[in-house]
């Protein structure tokens, strides 16, 4: 039905509807069933809202087209890839027009006028503001060098050039007027916008996703069920224990000869005033675990995490020197569980009440786990170690202290990643996949018995089973 | 309501005590500029019913609700005609010849004027609300999609009444049963879940005002961990909205652990959620509150 009210919104750009058309040959590639009428309703709507409000934008699109819950789910997932790209061009040119226009002829970008703005945003709480200076702010500084390729370095490195800091700030040279102080909570909301635009720019130019993978397929055999393959998941598990088992030999056969336990021969040299007549070697096998596993089990997992829950059991069977960890917002031991309770179903259940993870908000916290991590086992860890992390990688925005990461990757021998999300996933959204990937050995999907294979065959030398 | 932008209608909705989040925000708009009706999804308990409502309020219209149930037929949606009063016609009429008295009883007088018939007669522009129609049978569904291309109700023995002015059209749905294709292609699609934190603060300050906003705050903190468990029916705003008053009510300054136990019926119903929840999130409030980081 064509609107009796008010003019039409501006048209879009040229090319428009060519893509959305593209767009949803592609969502019925997936499934979602988008006919003549749906597409008719679309260009519909759009002539209603302007099309450079990307929230606009999407939602009307949105009510036209996708029409379940699962439907919405597979169209957020691909409007990014189609959307997102015309939508920041789009934000970014207007954005540049308004700054000209204010400034009455000037054609660049002012640094004083953009910290202006952006103050204002952040004083306001204007998200969707925040959101476009952010990304305006971020092209601007692209023009002016390469960035450093690290997000949370180029984030600190855009808010120095803005000069804003939390506290009260002294005035702009050219107005004396006195400035609203901005705080530290107000300033991370920016912050986490200049974040988001920064990994989403470092997607657009790093990943090329393949075009025609079903996606709703790749979720649909995501583990649900608890105890699925229980038995498949020790059978991989035991594989990656010979594995393991040999590797620690040639390193150890490479140390040639035994070390002296300095501690433990003074103290026997007590008994002999103080004479060391008794040299005291350390333990051939050495008594500390060899394995460590980090477990994200927050509700963005929630589905995977039985999956690795089972890994976990299925590892507590296979080694003896393993200590495991749990995590949300906070770390937690929960070797103890595992080594006293045999039941699958007890172990899991246990965990889940009392493992101890304290989490109100239930958004995990990577870089505050990777710092507690580090901070009670460091000492602990040396080149024989293994650690393996199970996560997703999303950080919800919070700060994924890579270095730290690092440095855990330093000091253990190996560091693998189990990620329970399709790599199409990774650095989406809030998936920081690609900041940590780098310090790992490996990094792998992990979401079926499969994979663990897989996994593990990479981990023994072997080649990747062909997906 | 003003219509001109998707901004001004979310303003109006909260003029009238709905806090609409984008998506409810930009649908309602539509559904004014393309005169489309919209179908609203979601868990109960999550303001669907309160979203046509509150477009009622917001435009000034009359809400007529059509509330659906199992059975439900058309002579109970539509329009049915009023017997004991034609019978009283045909008493009365004594002598009368048939032909007069056919042509009598079966005038505008004598019809009983259903929800759906209501909306379509009326002179003044209404919302109509079809509230949980998943509860009704495809049957039902066809007849109602008939009605929404058409707007006008034929009545064999007094013809058609067409629609004379356009209804905004809600239509909501537990998601209880997948509606045909058909009716979902006519519709705008709205999906309403649980609110994210903020929103849901806003919405239980909005009804509890004289709640403390920290207060507030630990409560859909509290909630919001409750709905991460896989329980049989998770709280909903409904349910916040309950557990705020009844906190006010006692007086209570936190939620520590014995607050909780003493309220906790409040929010979930079933005996294995209640059993679940106590388990799992009442022990953690026993801990000594850690400021949010
Ligand atoms: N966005 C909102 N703003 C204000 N109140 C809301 C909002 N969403 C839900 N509510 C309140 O929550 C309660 C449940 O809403 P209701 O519409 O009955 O849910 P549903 O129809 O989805 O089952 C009502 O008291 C309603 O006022
Ligand atoms: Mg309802």
């Amino acid at each position: 039905m064509p609107s009796p009210y008010g003019p039409k919104a501006e048209a879009g750009p040229p090319g428009l509807a060519a893509k959305l058309l593209g767009f949803c040959e592609e969502l019925r590639s997936e499934g979602v069933a988008v006919g003549t009428s749906e597409i008719l309703d679309a260009f519909a709507a759009l002539e209603q809202v302007p099309w450079t409000s990307q929230d606009d934008f999407r939602e009307a699109l949105a009510a036209t087209i996708a029409k379940s819950q699962e439907d919405r789910r597979l169209f957020e997932l691909l409007f990014e890839r189609w959307f997102f790209r015309s939508a920041e061009a789009a934000a970014i040119e207007r954005g540049i027009d308004e700054t000209a226009q204010r400034q009455a002829g000037g054609d660049r970008l002012d640094i004083d006028e953009l910290r202006e703005q952006v103050r204002q945003a952040i004083i306001e709480g204007n998200e969707g503001e925040m959101r476009d200076l952010a990304r305006l702010a971020i092209a601007a500084f692209g023009r002016q060098g390469e960035g450093s390729g690290v997000v949370g370095v180029d984030v600190q490195r855009i808010r120095r050039t803005l000069g804003l800091s939390a506290g009260t700030q002294a005035p702009a040279e050219d107005s004396a007027a006195e400035q609203v102080p901005i705080d530290r909570d107000q300033l991370n909301r920016f912050e986490r916008h200049l974040r988001r635009e920064l990994e989403r720019d470092l997607i657009e130019r790093t990943s090329t996703l393949p075009p025609s993978r079903p996606l709703a397929e790749l979720d649909r055999a995501l583990p649900t069920n608890p105890t699925q393959d229980l038995a498949a998941v020790h059978r991989a598990v035991s594989q990656m224990k010979r594995r393991l088992a040999t590797l620690g030999h040639e390193q150890r056969g490479r140390r040639r000869g035994q070390s002296i336990d300095v501690r433990r021969t003074m103290r026997a040299s007590l008994e002999t005033g103080g004479v060391p007549m008794h040299l005291r070697y350390r333990p051939k096998r050495p008594r500390r675990p060899e394995i460590y596993v980090l477990c994200d089990v927050s509700t963005s997992v929630t589905s995977a995490s039985v999956f690795f829950l089972s890994v976990l059991h299925a590892l507590h069977d296979s080694f003896r020197k393993l200590r495991s960890f749990v995590f949300i917002e906070r770390i937690s031991e929960v070797t103890d569980v595992f080594e006293h309770e045999r039941d699958f179903r007890v172990i899991a259940k246990r965990i889940s009440s009392e493992g101890g993870v304290a989490d109100v908000s239930g958004y995990t916290d990577y870089g505050r786990v990777w710092l507690e991590f580090l901070g009670q086992i460091s000492d602990e860890l040396d080149p024989r170690s293994t650690v393996i992390v199970l996560g997703d990688a999303r950080t919800n925005g919070r700060e994924p202290h890579a270095d730290v990461f690092a440095q855990v990757s330093e000091r253990a021998g190996r560091l693998f990643w189990l990620n329970p999300e399709p790599k199409l996933y990774w650095n989406y959204g809030d998936s920081v996949m690609a900041a940590y990937e780098r310090y790992c050995d490996g990094a792998f999907e992990c979401w079926t018995t499969r994979h663990l294979e897989n996994f593990v065959n990479v981990v023994a030398g072997g080649v990747p089973a062909a997906d | 309501m003003a219509d001109g932008s998707v901004a001004e209608v979310k303003d109006a909705l909260a003029q009238a005590g709905y806090l609409a989040d984008e998506s409810a925000a930009l649908v309602s708009f539509l559904a004014q500029r393309l005169g489309k009706p919209v179908l609203v999804e979601g868990p109960a308990g999550v303001g669907k019913t309160e979203l046509a409502k509150a477009l009622s309020r917001a435009t000034d219209r009359q809400l007529v609700r059509l509330q659906c149930y199992e059975g439900l037929d058309e002579a109970k949606a539509l329009y049915e005609w009023n017997y004991r009063k034609q019978l009283l016609r045909i008493q009365a009429g004594g002598e009368d010849c048939w032909e007069d008295v056919h042509g009598d009883i079966f005038d505008k007088e004598f019809l009983l004027e259903r929800p759906l018939m209501q909306a379509i007669a009326s002179p003044e522009p209404v919302v109509l609300l079809i509230d949980e129609i998943d509860k009704t049978d495809q049957e039902f569904e066809a007849m109602l999609l008939e009605l929404l291309s058409d707007f006008q109700i034929t009545i064999p023995e007094l013809g058609q009444v067409s629609a004379t002015t356009m209804p905004i059209v809600v239509l909501t749905s537990n998601n209880s049963r997948e509606l045909t294709e058909a009716l979902k292609r006519r519709c705008l699609y709205l999906w309403l879940d649980y609110p994210g934190l903020e929103r849901e603060m806003e919405i239980v300050r909005l009804h509890t005002p004289e709640l403390p906003e920290a207060l507030a705050r630990r409560l859909v903190e509290v909630v919001e961990m409750i709905r991460a468990l896989d329980l049989k029916k998770p709280p909903s705003i409904a349910e916040s909205i309950d557990w705020a008053r009844t906190l006010l009510l006692m007086g209570a300054e936190d939620i520590d652990r014995k607050t909780f136990e003493q309220s906790m019926s409040i929010i979930v119903k079933h005996r294995t959620d209640i059993d679940l929840v106590a388990e799992r999130v009442g022990v953690k409030l026993a801990e000594p509150v850690r400021p949010q980081g």
